[in-house]
């Protein structure tokens, strides 16, 4: 049941990103480029996405177990750190080279586009490396939190 | 600031937007847990048993996505100017980048926003402020 309503979030998701038109590179770079010809479209994604989620997190908020009776596992960190801020610096230069984040490269790859499944595989990459240099670490971080 | 208006889609955007925050929904009250791929996918490198599965099921729902979208509508066209270099520099960056930041575009954007989490306003801002000089300098100082 929860592998089912999983995959169907997946789903949501993933078609969410195609009529939003942010799978499209292009469409994320026309956002990015505040000193061309500006799209605004991807702060109205936004904002109708956490429209929905305000009010969705709100309900979970005092949940301690699922609808389908999961364990609660929303995250709980709530401190800044350098480690937050180098990393999303990192994430936001490969973002706006790209125009690709990992769910609309995901999206992407599924439309059959070879340049999208090739940057997948150079995330995940990059996913191996923080996993061997750090992977120890958060691994102790998952199994106490 | 010029605003592209024929680039600009409002209400598929918002339409889009809105199935993107049911998702989330949907994730976090039946499953309780967060739609944040970067780490739905970085956590699949070092599995821990009974925590794949769930994992797995969602990055498989949103590579169909495009088929089950193609049975009702055409799809659109993409267009992916970076080249291979800058794919997988790119690429690169983006993967150490979410997991050392803890999150991306779905995790801190989308979910964390709504969660009101000071954590994700700051990791937000720096991600599309970074996104915004990368995208000038590239764009504008280099003209690439």
């Amino acid at each position: 049941m929860l592998v089912l309503s999983s995959l169907l979030a997946g789903l949501v998701f993933g078609l969410g990103l195609i009529v939003s038109g942010m799978a499209d590179p292009a469409k994320v770079i026309g956002f990015l480029d505040l000193a061309g010809r500006w799209d605004p479209s991807l702060a109205l994604v936004m904002g109708g996405a956490v429209g929905v989620g305000l009010v969705a997190f709100a309900v979970t908020r005092h949940r301690t177990v699922s609808l389908l009776g999961a364990p609660m596992k929303l995250p709980a960190a709530r401190h800044v750190d350098r480690r937050l801020v180098l990393g999303s610096t990192l994430f936001g230069m490969g973002w706006g080279m790209a125009g690709f984040c990992p769910g609309p490269a995901l999206v992407a790859m599924g439309m059959g586009e070879v340049k999208a499944a090739i940057f997948v595989a150079a995330m995940l990459a990059g996913m191996g490396v923080f996993e061997l240099l750090e992977g120890r670490t958060t691994e102790a971080v998952r199994r106490h939190s | 600031m010029v605003i592209d208006w024929n680039a600009f889609t409002p209400w598929p955007a918002l339409a889009g937007g809105l199935l993107i925050g049911i998702a989330a929904a949907m994730l976090a009250v039946l499953n309780g847990r967060v739609a944040g791929i970067s780490g739905i996918l970085g956590a699949l490198l070092r599995p821990v048993k009974g925590d794949v599965a769930w994992r797995v099921a969602f990055v498989i729902g949103m590579v169909v996505a495009p088929f089950v979208y193609g049975l009702f509508a055409a799809l659109p066209k993409l267009q992916i100017d970076a080249p291979f270099a800058e794919l997988v520099l790119a690429g690169l960056l983006v993967g150490i980048g979410t997991r050392y930041g803890s999150g991306c575009t779905s995790g801190h954007g989308v979910c964390g926003l709504s969660r009101l989490s000071p954590r994700s306003f700051v990791a937000t801002a720096v991600f599309m402020g970074a996104g915004f000089v990368t995208v000038f300098v590239t764009r504008h100082l280099f003209g690439l």
